[in-house]
């Protein structure tokens, strides 16, 4: 039986009517685990541990702590502490009283809190500080003081809100280890914050990548980065190729213009996306391999170069060992198992909207006029009037229809009236040839645009969409 | 060639001539009688007699009591609007400050208005009607330095002590308190001295009994230069001690987290 030590259900939080932070969020968490949640910021990852602590209460669902429900409990009644991302340290206290303020707090004998202390600066490698102030501490002793005050209260949880995030590059790496080595000695539940990739693949056993307060995926380090599921995920963790394809028949997938052979199944026909990582594009300067190219730059990263390369209309980055100048042509191999295929999100940019008398389609962020022929196929117009197949009156008035357009034929403008909908840009991914956009509306639907204009997220655009990217159907009752 | 620290020689000459030579002037007189000689009669009269006693201790009551009304009324507002979530917590400050912005005699002067329409005869209660009218008078003094510590205050450190299990009367006494003391210095400092000399008050609304300011007055309105000079150092001494104290109470980390007025 699996051990859940905490589990949320359905949590929903909202500050006003209209922001979000995290919306029907569900996750558990085993006793021992080192979890993280990762994503951009604003994801709402930081929402989450702080409703944990307690120092917000959702707006809908449950947090369960041992399978009681503690949504409601204030800070000090739970079994939980907090390391926070400035360490919040007492300043006018020494770092003994640090320390000590929780163990004070439950009034301990002296010198259970006195042993208690000691062992905590011990685990954090401190001993011997005691009476020192905060201010004499560098980032990375305060750091560890800010553990040592969350671990001596012996939480069933420690919570973790972007520990590492004001150290340096060396010490962070140092500290990355000196936590993950921690959390093995104390067998306590880590839930850690944290926008740094590498920093979640490194240090946990469960990554929660998450982005616009949902959800993107939940798995172990490997299954996150080798299987990513969307291609958020794919973008986010690491730098990815990512290609709008199809499934042409058992372990095959078109797209860059060609059909490869993969090791994920997917019935023959479906829209799929196709990731491969830079490192696992291999480069043949004499021409060889399956694909050719012409290398548009190249970028030293330290161990490696990004090598740039274009085939028709798409863009490939590969890494190379070695420099190759622009305009050489270059053969590129991709094997089987370094091509991960992802389902197309097919519900993307389908709407539910309602009809009314004049034929328009009343959406959430405002109605669309269009061929009413399109909705109708089997109708006839006739003085302004629909007609159905036995001639009589089509009341369209009140019909529940479903509205979609392709993102391929929609465009961005700046112009807020150019468009058909508005919103700012809350995802960015380059794909190839052009860039998948996702643009959030004020009331929080979601819009894809693939556009091969670069914007920037946080834009404020209007989606321009033609007559002839839309599409509608009645809904069936 | 020019240099900037130049720049401040306007204002040494000043202080040369405002403040050390002043200062040189109260040291000498307060040393010596009325023919110039040197003596310490000045030091052990103002010990031995009873007036000057009687008023120190007085004009100490009053700061004090001023002190204890201010704090009392101006914590809870400065935490109040400071973290009560006002949208426009700037403007009630602008409020509570504009009595500032008026001479403080003509801000007596109405205070006195409406405590004489209200008692009758100011003579009443003396010591009610000093306090009203310093408390008044020193008030936003007492804010305005609390206010500031407040608002620059960290919103995670009382989060760090609810999470360590510290209720919410404990996050106050443990957290916001010492967090808040230095505001709370400046603020004491900013009241108390000024309440031990500010006669004025006194004298506007008729309490004759002498404070410290008044007993300087009174020996300089009588030409004894030296006995009044020698209550000035006194009192110099005085505020020079509880400066120390309360610099000292701060603690040495006082640097990092200094408020009020001074940040």
């Amino acid at each position: 039986m699996q051990d859940h030590i905490i589990e949320l259900k359905n949590i929903t939080k909202s500050y006003t009517e209209d922001t979000t932070a995290v919306e029907n969020i569900s996750l558990s968490i085993q006793r021992g685990e080192f979890v993280t949640l990762l994503g951009p910021s604003g994801c709402g990852k930081t929402t989450i541990l702080r409703m944990i602590g307690g120092f917000e209460t959702p707006t809908q669902g449950q947090i369960l702590l041992d399978g009681k429900d503690i949504s409601t409990l204030p800070p000090n009644e739970r079994p939980v502490n907090t390391v926070f991302q400035k360490y919040a340290l007492f300043p006018y206290l020494n770092i003994y009283d640090n320390v000590a303020f929780g163990l004070k707090l439950k009034k301990l004998p002296r010198e259970v809190i006195h042993e208690k202390v000691r062992h905590a600066l011990e685990v954090v490698d401190l001993e011997g500080f005691e009476k020192r102030r905060i201010h004499t501490l560098s980032g990375g002793q305060q750091q560890r003081i800010a553990i040592a005050r969350a671990i001596v209260n012996e939480p069933e949880i420690l919570l973790l809100d972007e520990p590492l995030g004001a150290l340096d590059y060396k010490m962070r790496k140092e500290m990355q280890m000196e936590l993950k080595q921690m959390h093995e000695e104390l067998g306590i539940t880590f839930l850690m914050v944290t926008h740094d990739q590498e920093e979640a693949l490194t240090m946990s056993d469960k990554v929660v990548v998450m982005s616009n307060g949902h959800i993107q995926q939940i798995g172990t380090p490997e299954q996150i980065y080798d299987e990513p599921r969307n291609a958020f995920v794919a973008d986010f963790i690491g730098e990815s190729n990512i290609y709008n394809g199809v499934v042409t028949g058992e372990r095959k997938a078109a797209f860059l213009g060609m059909e490869f052979d993969c090791v994920d199944v997917f019935p023959t026909g479906s829209r799929i996306q196709a990731v491969i990582r830079p490192e696992d594009v291999v480069i043949q300067e004499n021409e060889a391999g399956k694909l050719t190219g012409t290398v548009l730059s190249s970028v030293f990263k330290g161990t490696f170069h990004e090598i740039a390369i274009a085939h028709d209309k798409d863009e490939i980055y590969a890494q190379y060992h070695k420099d190759i100048p622009a305009g050489t042509k270059v053969g590129i191999t991709i094997l089987p198992d370094s091509i991960h295929l992802m389902a197309f999100n097919e519900r993307a940019n389908h709407f539910e909207g309602i009809m009314d008398s004049d034929m328009r389609i009343r959406l959430v962020d405002g109605s669309v006029t269009m061929d009413p022929l399109k909705i109708f196929p089997d109708a006839v117009l006739r003085d302004g009037s629909l007609y159905d197949k036995k001639g009589e009156v089509l009341e369209t008035d009140g019909m529940k229809v479903q509205f979609y357009f392709d993102p391929k034929l929609a465009q961005l403008s700046d112009e807020p009236d150019a468009g058909l909908f508005q919103g700012h840009i809350t995802s960015l991914i380059y794909m190839g040839d052009h860039y998948s956009y996702v643009v959030h509306s004020k009331n929080d639907v979601a819009y894809f645009v693939y556009d091969e204009y670069l914007w920037n997220i946080g834009d404020f655009v209007s989606i321009v969409v033609p007559e002839e990217a839309m599409r509608a159907s009645v809904v069936q009752k | 060639m020019f240099r900037r620290n130049k720049l401040c020689l306007p204002y040494v000459a000043f202080l040369i001539l405002f403040v050390v030579l002043p200062l040189l002037v109260v040291l000498y007189y307060a040393f010596t009688n009325g023919q110039g000689q040197f003596t310490m009669r000045n030091f052990t009269d103002f010990f031995t007699n009873g007036r000057t006693i009687g008023t120190l201790f007085y004009s100490f009551v009053i700061a004090l009591i001023t002190t204890v009304c201010c704090l009392l009324l101006a914590y809870p507002t400065a935490y109040i609007l400071a973290r009560g979530g006002f949208t426009r917590s700037g403007v009630w400050m602008i409020l509570l400050v504009t009595p500032m912005w008026i001479n403080f005699t003509l801000r007596i002067t109405a205070v006195k208005e409406v405590l004489s329409l209200l008692q009758g005869n100011l003579a009443f209660h003396p010591l009610f009607n000093t306090i009203l009218c310093m408390v008044y008078d020193f008030l936003p003094f007492m804010i305005l330095p609390i206010y500031n510590v407040i608002t620059k205050l960290d919103d995670a450190l009382p989060e760090a002590a609810a999470d360590l299990g510290a209720k919410k009367i404990q996050v106050f006494w443990k957290v916001m308190i010492p967090m808040s003391m230095p505001g709370i210095i400046s603020g004491v400092t900013m009241v108390f001295l000024p309440a031990m000399t500010n006669y004025v008050v006194l004298d506007m609304i008729y309490n004759s009994t002498y404070i410290m300011g008044s007993l300087i007055g009174s020996y300089f309105s009588t030409y004894d230069w030296n006995n009044g000079s020698m209550i000035s150092m006194i009192l110099l001494l005085i505020i020079f001690g509880i400066t120390w104290i309360t610099d000292r109470l701060t603690g040495e980390d006082a640097s990092d987290r200094k408020g009020g007025l001074a940040a």
